[in-house]
């Protein structure tokens, strides 16, 4: 025994007999994970978390978050004299003043836009697979809810260095706030500490923005990996993988060094991004004044799709009886984003209702497979991307010459018009897809080459699927849609009524496919070929 | 152009630290100064000339070249017609910002003068000035002596009055944003001095005059100063992704950050051979 | 409906595809070579540390270099990033390089159970909940139940009512600014007051409420008080008897917070004589008394009445009659 053995194996018994955890550690070191590139999304989420806080704890050290307002004497001899908040100060000092300052708070800004990236993309995979299908609903609920604490975290690390962008940022959020109903002056005066902007809100959010949504996040995302592992991940559809099984690689090595492999491959990549790119030069913006404005004023990326739909409200408040409800800033600013997370958050349970399909799955839905499901989301995608288009509608202006008008209006009429124009073209596609993959079963690939025969017909050859290929291509199952009759067997009429008809349309709708390839399809066509 | 001048300004910042680059300055300093001062005085001499003798030739050469270029649209008296404003009391200074931007004459009638390269050269500008100055009093144009920015200047303070007055269309980085129905604050980088204080003076097109009792003359130069030294300034931290903000930035995230990562990730989980 | 289904299945499953060795597998040479592949990818994170440590030591802070794409850049940054992602990305490189070529690839294969527990469990779970409660006997104890619940109810007051003191009650602050009856208008930044021959037609000013001497002008100030001077030939305005009487001689003030959502509205195209705001890009149309005729707000700007003292320079001829900026529950808009 060498003496490395030697204390691998004494490490391992000191920890065994003081915790009895031997046989977990056992198992968890031969835990199989499944390889396929779109699994890897979640892992840059978690790691770009993990730089944030890396990046975010070494800021801290300096960052002074406080409204006390100091004349500026540092470095950037630009904003020398200038008036500004010790918040703004201090991330001026950072970026100037402190060594790998200025790196470090690129590379937290650089993470932050990726984290929320990587998220959304993450989430799309899992919402096109069908991967949040039970069991794993209460996992997506978590990565609503991560989404939106997300969204929140990064809007409150934008608006902490206090310059004039993040200022108009924060504004606008007291407008928000501001305008719900009764008590909406008050909850601004609340958390402001008085008359927007105040003196209080920079230590407010700080305390928020570094404690309290990165601790609730990182319990979230705890439990989401805890149940992940417990649950054991999902596969694509392949031959050997079924729903009782899981084909992948061992915890340990393999995915062990490849996993840690890539959080380091996601950290170098954001800090070459810290060094080649500039992001947010807040000494530019100059320190916020309510008074003062930029052309062009965005917030980062993942808001944009709300500021794009506020741009696009239509302008209606209601003045009655001494009070004013701002349709204008409520219906986008907090209806619309709240029906779509709570819809988001529902969608399992939704489309459980939908298929009336309560099983529990662990291999992948091809997308073309569900083409309800795939035309949700792509109706989604349009209607986010469409205010994220307008969110940006000055810039589109100026770059593409165009008025920022035509794009309000494409944008009004769009956010309307376009999303079931997706659902339906999304819809379309799928289900020619899915022929698509009846044709090649049933008569094998295109290969292009053309063959004259003997009485001179041109015929392409077709070269038949491999088995493997074609089993993927036949593997998923075709719920029929929901039976739902107008009367039970003792012709007593319907008793779910109206919502057991609708029910059953929105089923038999949803369970629109083009019927795979029958087993006696495929008799046939052996028996008929060879 | 611009290129050139970033890159000499570019050079500058490079050797500016370089442990004779403070000799060298001061060398270069009093030569120019030198020479200058020469050169000024002759130049004033030859100004003065020009104003007393060939003044009424200037005129008389301005309003050719306005009947041949500019009456078309503006009128044969400058009275202006249609969508050409009438340019009567538009004075000098006007008159210069937009020929010697390039701006006018412009070049189709679309929704606003974009700044290209200019037609007439800078006799003819000055003539045609002139003539315009002559029909009545409007602002005059500046002198190079009035227009001594780097001296009267005050950078700090010129950013604080572009924030305040000038970056709600022009970005707060100057780099130009949109107006109504297409149209559009033009960037602020690259351009001549001359014509940013022109521009403040006389409010060509959809742009506001910021008159002197409002925005001093001193502060003018600040607001100049401001901008040459954003335009002059090393894109701290890398790349300036064209200076707009979190359009590009989240664009960057995407295509360059998860891009990079999500092909690296196709490579991490395909099998080896 | 799954079992007789699943029989019907046009294709049974092939089973797991033969495992294919690598190159690294079979031939030492190929793995010998993978080995020095990963250890230059390990050498390379270690170059890129160390070029991190040179940049943080030896380049100055304030040296500048031209590189194409980037301009002039600031040397010392950009090579403590690049060293430092360097010596993160070629790490990991080597650790995933290592993992494919070298490590067993193997697929295996684990399987599933189901979630649900089984049903004796789940039976035995129910009956313990059941039996807890029982032995609590909540159900026959109404008054420790009904007691409990309004105590756990008002419990959470707590919490809420210490979060009273974080700021004050809004009472009638929303409404108010600085604009009194006869305060002069002085210029932002400056503080210069302003008389009405320093605006030329097409002119604007940024303006603010002339403040006592000694008192600061805060930030919460700006935020309300901030108003826009615009100067257009009389003849042009479009108003009401009454509002034209808060013009002098063609100089109109408008509250420059947004009346949608507080952003500075200073973008005036005096072409057109339209007021624009970057935020969401609200038009506002000055001849009209800053009426909507674009974009999301709904109402007009509020209007600053002014006049001119004793002394010539504009004043205020009253405060402002409504509240400036966003909407409000209690805004009362008439």
């Amino acid at each position: 025994m060498s003496a490395r053995e030697r204390i691998a194996g004494g490490t391992a018994s000191f920890i065994d007999e003081r915790t009895g955890a031997a046989k977990w550690m056992k198992k968890t070191l031969t835990k199989v994970f499944p390889d396929h590139w779109s699994f890897m999304l979640g892992e840059i989420v978690m790691y770009s978390f993990v730089i944030l806080l890396l990046s975010g704890t070494f800021l801290t050290f300096w960052f002074d978050p406080s409204m006390r307002e100091v004349e500026y004497e540092g470095s950037y001899e630009p904003l020398n004299g200038i008036k500004m908040s010790a918040a703004y100060a201090s991330a001026l000092h950072i970026s100037f003043d402190i060594r790998g300052g200025l790196l470090m708070r690129q590379i937290h800004h650089w993470a932050a836009l990726i984290f929320m990236a990587a998220m959304v993309v993450h989430m799309m995979r899992v919402f096109f697979t069908g991967a949040f299908r039970k069991p794993r609903e209460l996992n997506w609920i978590i990565g609503v809810a991560l989404l939106t604490l997300g969204i929140v975290e990064g809007f409150l690390g934008y608006s902490l260095p206090d310059d004039l962008l993040s200022g108009t940022g924060i504004r606008i959020a007291e407008a928000i706030i501001q305008a719900i109903p009764v008590v909406g002056s008050y909850l601004s005066y609340f958390i402001f500490g008085g008359a927007f902007p105040g003196e209080m809100f920079i230590q407010r959010i700080y305390a928020v923005h570094i404690l309290l949504i990165p601790g609730i996040m990182l319990a979230l995302i705890t439990a989401h990996l805890m149940l992940v592992w417990y649950q054991k991940h999902t596969q694509y559809p392949g031959p050997g993988r079924t729903e009782k099984n899981v084909v992948g690689y061992p915890l340990m090595p393999v995915y062990m060094a490849k996993a840690g492999g890539f959080f380091f491959i996601v950290f170098g990549v954001t800090a070459f991004l810290g060094a080649v790119a500039q992001i947010n030069p807040i000494w530019i913006y100059g320190p916020y004044n309510p008074g003062q404005i930029g052309a062009g004023s965005q917030p980062d990326w993942y808001m944009g799709w709300l500021d794009g739909l506020v741009r696009a409200a239509p302008p209606i408040e209601t003045h009655a009886f001494g009070i004013t409800i701002s349709w204008n800033i409520l219906i986008p600013g907090l209806i619309i984003p709240g029906i779509i997370f709570t819809l988001m958050a529902f969608y399992p349970f939704i489309e459980q209702w939908m298929t009336g399909d309560k099983r529990e799955h662990h291999v992948l839905d091809r997308p073309r497979n569900n083409p309800n499901r795939t035309a949700i989301g792509a109706m989604s995608l349009t209607f986010t991307l469409v205010s994220l288009i307008n969110g940006g509608n000055d810039l589109l202006a100026t770059h593409f010459d165009l008025a920022i008008n035509q794009i309000m209006w494409f944008s009004r009429i769009g956010l309307i018009a376009l999303p079931p124009l997706a659902f339906v073209i999304t819809k379309r596609i799928c289900l020619s897809l899915q022929r698509a993959d009846r044709e090649k079963v049933l008569h094998g690939r295109e290969t292009g080459r053309l063959v004259m025969l003997p009485h001179g017909e041109f015929i392409e050859v077709h070269e038949p699927l491999s088995p493997e290929k074609a089993y993927v291509l036949t593997a998923h199952e075709q719920l029929p849609a929901l039976e739902i009759g107008e009367a039970d067997a003792n012709g007593v009429a319907n008793p779910q009524g109206l919502k057991g008809k609708l029910r059953a349309r929105i089923s038999k709708a949803s369970q629109e496919q083009i019927s795979k390839p029958t087993s006696k399809e495929m008799l046939e066509l052996e028996d008929g070929h060879h | 152009m611009g290129k050139a001048v970033n890159r000499f300004f570019g050079f500058i910042s490079r050797y500016r630290r370089h442990r004779f680059a403070g000799p060298l300055m001061l060398l270069g300093g009093l030569l120019f100064a030198g020479v200058g001062y020469t050169v000024a005085q002759a130049a004033t001499e030859e100004v003065q000339v020009v104003l007393s003798s060939d003044k009424a030739s200037l005129i008389s050469e301005g309003k050719e070249i306005f009947a041949r270029g500019c009456s078309s649209c503006h009128g044969l008296n400058a009275e202006g017609a249609g969508a050409a404003p009438s340019l009567i009391g538009v004075g000098a200074a006007s008159v210069d910002f937009q020929v010697a931007t390039g701006r006018m004459p412009m070049a189709d009638m679309s929704q606003q003068a974009a700044r290209k390269e200019p037609v007439y050269d800078e006799r003819e500008t000055a003539a045609l000035a002139a003539y315009v100055a002559s029909l009545a009093p409007g602002p005059a144009a500046i002198t190079n002596e009035e227009l001594f920015w780097e001296r009267d200047g005050n950078t700090a303070e010129g950013g604080e009055l572009f924030r305040t007055n000038c970056a709600m269309c022009h970005n707060l980085a100057g780099q130009g944003g949109a107006l109504t129905q297409g149209k559009y604050a033009p960037t602020v980088m690259g351009v001549e001095p001359r014509h940013i204080y022109e521009a403040m003076v006389t409010g060509p097109q959809a742009m506001p005059v910021f008159a002197n009792s409002v925005l001093t003359h001193e502060e003018k130069l600040s607001v100049i100063k401001w901008i040459k030294f954003v335009e002059t300034e090393p894109s701290l931290g890398g790349a300036a992704l064209g200076r707009v903000g979190p359009v590009t930035e989240g664009a960057v995230a995407f295509i360059l950050g998860l891009g990079i990562l999500i092909g690296i990730a196709v490579w991490l989980t395909t099998k080896a051979r | 409906m799954s079992e007789s289904n699943r029989e019907l299945e046009p294709l049974s499953d092939p089973g797991l595809p033969e495992h294919l060795h690598r190159k690294t597998d079979v031939d030492p040479l190929a793995a010998k070579k993978a080995e020095r592949q990963v250890s230059i990818l390990f050498t390379l994170s270690a170059l890129g540390t160390i070029l991190f440590v040179y940049a943080y030591i030896w380049i100055p802070e304030d040296t500048l270099i031209f590189l194409p794409l980037f301009n002039v850049t600031n040397a010392h940054q950009l090579f403590l990033g690049l060293g430092l992602a360097m010596a993160l990305f070629f790490i990991g490189l080597g650790a995933v390089h290592w993992a494919k070529t070298l490590m067993p690839d193997h697929e295996v294969v684990d399987y599933r159970k189901e979630q649900r527990s089984k049903d004796e469990d789940r039976a035995a779970f129910v009956a313990t909940v059941k039996d807890g409660a029982a032995q609590a006997g909540l159900g026959r104890r109404p008054l420790i139940k009904r007691s409990l619940g309004l105590a756990l109810g008002l419990v959470g007051l707590s919490p809420i009512l210490l979060l009273r003191d974080l700021g004050p009650l809004p009472e009638n602050d929303l409404n108010e600014t600085n604009w009194k009856a006869g305060t002069r208008l002085v210029t932002d930044p400056g503080d210069r007051p302003i008389r009405p021959s320093d605006l030329e037609v097409g002119g604007v000013a940024q303006v603010q409420p002339e403040f006592p001497a000694g008192k600061v002008r805060h930030l919460d100030d700006i935020a309300q008080d901030s108003v826009l001077l615009i100067r257009i030939r009389p003849e042009e305005f479009n108003l009401d008897a009454e509002r034209l009487s808060w013009t002098y001689e063609g100089i109109i003030a408008f509250s420059k917070i947004c009346s949608h959502m507080g952003c500075a509205v200073a973008l005036y195209e005096q072409s057109t004589k339209h007021l624009l705001c970057p935020c969401h890009q609200s038009t506002f149309d000055v001849t009209r008394a800053a009426k909507v005729i674009f974009g999301p707000a709904a109402r007009p700007l509020p209007q600053l009445a002014i006049t001119v003292d004793n002394e010539g320079y504009l004043v205020a001829k009253a405060p402002f009659n409504e509240a400036v900026g966003p909407s409000f529950w209690g805004r009362d808009s008439g």
